[in-house]
């Protein structure tokens, strides 16, 4: 149990390749925190300089309070489960989970009340003696959990866990993930790349890109106030709708609608942005309102998806699914002010 | 160049060029035409003999054939009489010094060191080498000598242990050393029955290390990166992770090579042959067989050595086919 701490870190590899950069995030004893970001944006890296299996080339990186950037791998008393889970092929299920108990020279009994505990918890029971090769990709992925569990550590890192298994199974594991969190009660470090385990799991998310950290928050505040495009592009599914304005007396006027800015900003060009669902069917009198062209209609039961355009501009709506339309049908839609961003063109940081 | 000859040697090369792919490509078209003749059901367990069989042919004719001629030799005299055991019993009735015991005892001393030594400097330096950088390179220079004939090896080491007296220049690698750095008397290296074996072995085995260290990292290079980094985070030492990870993993490789290695052991002749020719006590059996044949022209004990050799070498070779199955069986 002990809390995280990144200080200005650095990774870089030659002068012209630096992976992670300037990055700075304070994880908090007990804390569910995922990194998050497209592949190669460094968030692997962040987490194995933390494990000890990188070496840190700039800024300091605390577990507690010790600063642990030349303590060895095998010292800083952390556990990781690996994408591939790295389970040693030779040894058995028990020796798998017991092998950090003995490099810790742990008495016989302990280590044997500990295993046992862990494969209760894990379902294991039956699987002891078994080699890895003989078990499931899910029984695999828990051996690995259990690997890490027995320890006990001071932080629990995670890369890519589930990204090995089948989806029915990785929304199950996700939740016992959530479960083992609590029951533990130890800082869990996540890293994925996947933005729905970020949302789901975590009690805060940090994303990065191309090695530097955007945006660090709660995983509703960060759906909510992105701070900047490549954050609102990046979470949530379909992507948010992005049109180019231009500002007029506290409208943002693009290609084919106009919107009333609920505050002035000082910028006379800009990326207005809103998510598919701030789209509706029913229209308020006093709220904004823009007509598309609908090109495509997804209808998934629980929402329905219209693809199309307003003016020279993509706009994607998820509306009622009562909602009668076609293809080459226009639509008027209601647009939620409550959702609407809007973003700097040449910082991309959020304006509004 | 006597362009003559050459010529008159044409027809010889037109049958060997034209005629050996004539003659293999008319045997797979031919077997395959008869093979279609055939029911369907037998087209399938037919198929892999006409294929199979060239090789067997080869394998009988020039491996099983002489080996079955040569047990034969084996239990008769040179005139050609049956004798029974009298050839076996000649070669190991004289225990210890007698017959075919020293070159037994020195295939026992090249088996246990040459194959202990190769492993050991073998998995060293695949070990030392996976963490330099140029390993490439490095590996290279150590794979060299492979690339020796094991007569020019034999030749380059009798120079290393070359003798001159205490007087002469010392023109030996070894001796220069022994006389200029550590200021002793130059040693008689492959005539002093003290040492002399053991010189051998140790030109042996610099000859062979770069295979066994080659096959290791290799297997090395199989084990995945993620288990070592699992293993340090798991609060395990490298020396730890070797014993408890690396080398289990690599333990099937060890063994098919330590068994290549044991009939290698088994096999000595060249640098025995080039170096000391069998005197002075380092006779090795190959090189016994060899002499009893070719200089006493006893055909009826070389053969009786050379069983005593196969019946040496056959488990060893079970064992390591079995092992390779089982290495594969594993992929």
């Amino acid at each position: 149990m002990s809390s995280v701490t990144y200080d200005h870190v650095v990774k870089r590899y030659t002068s012209d390749l630096t992976v992670v950069k300037d990055f700075n995030v304070e994880i908090a004893d007990k804390e569910f925190m995922v990194l998050v970001g497209p592949s190669g944006c460094g968030k692997s890296t962040a987490l194995r300089m933390l494990a000890g299996l990188e070496t840190i080339t700039e800024g300091q990186i605390r577990i507690g309070d010790r600063v642990v950037n030349h303590v060895a791998a095998k010292d800083r008393d952390i556990a990781m489960v690996f994408q591939s889970y790295a389970l040693y092929p030779h040894m058995s299920v028990f020796d798998n989970m017991a092998f950090p108990l003995q490099m810790k020279k742990m008495s016989r009994s302990e280590i044997d009340k500990r295993v046992k505990q862990a494969s209760g918890i894990l379902g294991l029971d039956n699987f002891l003696k078994r080699k890895p090769k003989a078990l499931s990709g899910g029984q695999r992925q828990r051996v690995a959990l259990g690997r890490a569990i027995v320890r006990n550590p001071k932080v629990f890192l995670l890369d890519e866990p589930l990204s090995n298994l089948d989806a029915k199974l990785r929304g199950q594991t996700r939740v016992e993930l959530q479960k083992l969190h609590r029951d533990l009660e130890t800082t869990f470090i996540y890293v994925t790349h996947d933005q729905v385990e970020a949302m789901t799991m975590g009690d805060r998310i940090a994303i990065m890109n191309a090695g530097i950290l955007q945006q660090v928050g709660a995983p509703g505040e960060i759906y909510d106030h992105p701070a900047n495009l490549f954050v609102a592009g990046f979470i949530g599914t379909p992507t948010m709708n992005f049109v180019p304005v231009t500002m007029e007396n506290g409208n943002a006027k693009a290609s084919g609608f106009d919107v009333k800015l609920p505050k002035p900003v000082g910028a006379d060009k800009g990326i207005l942005g809103f998510r598919p669902e701030a789209l509706t069917d029913r229209i308020q009198d006093d709220g904004s309102t823009l007509e598309i062209k609908v090109e495509v209609v997804e209808r998934l039961g629980s929402d329905q998806f219209l693809y199309g355009t307003a003016g020279e501009d993509t706009i994607t709506a998820r509306v009622d699914p009562r909602m009668k339309v076609a293809p080459g049908d226009r639509a008027r839609l209601g647009l939620d002010l409550r959702g609407i961003h809007l973003f700097d063109s040449q910082t991309e940081k959020a304006l509004l | 160049m006597d362009l003559s000859l050459l010529l008159t040697d044409v027809p010889t090369l037109v049958v060997v060029i034209v005629g050996v792919p004539a003659v293999l490509g008319a045997y797979i078209l031919g077997g395959e035409f008869l093979v279609r003749r055939l029911p369907d059901r037998a087209r399938g367990s037919v198929r892999p003999w006409i294929w199979v069989a060239p090789a067997l042919f080869f394998v009988t004719a020039f491996l099983v054939a002489p080996a079955i001629g040569t047990v034969f030799t084996s239990f008769q005299s040179h005139g050609g009489d049956w004798i029974g055991l009298t050839n076996y019993q000649r070669q190991l009735v004289d225990f210890p010094n007698g017959g075919a015991w020293i070159a037994i005892r020195n295939n026992l001393y090249w088996l246990v060191l040459y194959t202990l030594f190769v492993l050991f400097f073998g998995l060293l330096l695949a070990v030392l080498f996976d963490r330099v950088p140029y390993e490439s390179v490095v590996k290279s220079l150590i794979f060299m000598p492979m690339a020796i004939s094991a007569v020019a090896l034999g030749v380059i080491w009798k120079f290393m242990f070359w003798y001159q007296p205490a007087d002469a220049p010392q023109t030996g690698t070894l001796n220069a050393i022994v006389v200029n750095v550590f200021h002793q008397a130059p040693k008689t290296w492959l005539t002093d029955p003290n040492v002399n074996n053991f010189a051998l072995i140790a030109a042996a085995i610099w000859g062979i290390t770069g295979f066994s260290m080659v096959i290791l990292s290799a297997a090395l290079k199989g084990i995945p990166a993620d288990l070592l980094e699992a293993a340090r985070v798991d609060g395990a030492g490298e020396i730890t992770i070797f014993r408890r990870v690396i080398f289990p993993l690599m333990m099937p490789t060890v063994v098919v090579v330590g068994t290549t290695l044991v009939i290698f052991a088994l096999k000595a002749f060249d640098i025995v042959y080039v170096m000391t020719a069998g005197n002075f006590g380092t006779d090795v059996l190959a090189n016994r067989m060899y002499k009893l044949l070719y200089q006493a022209d006893n055909p009826g004990g070389a053969s009786a050595v050379a069983i005593i050799l196969l019946l040496a070498v056959i488990p060893v070779l079970i064992f390591n086919l079995r092992q390779f199955r089982a290495v594969e069986a594993r992929r």
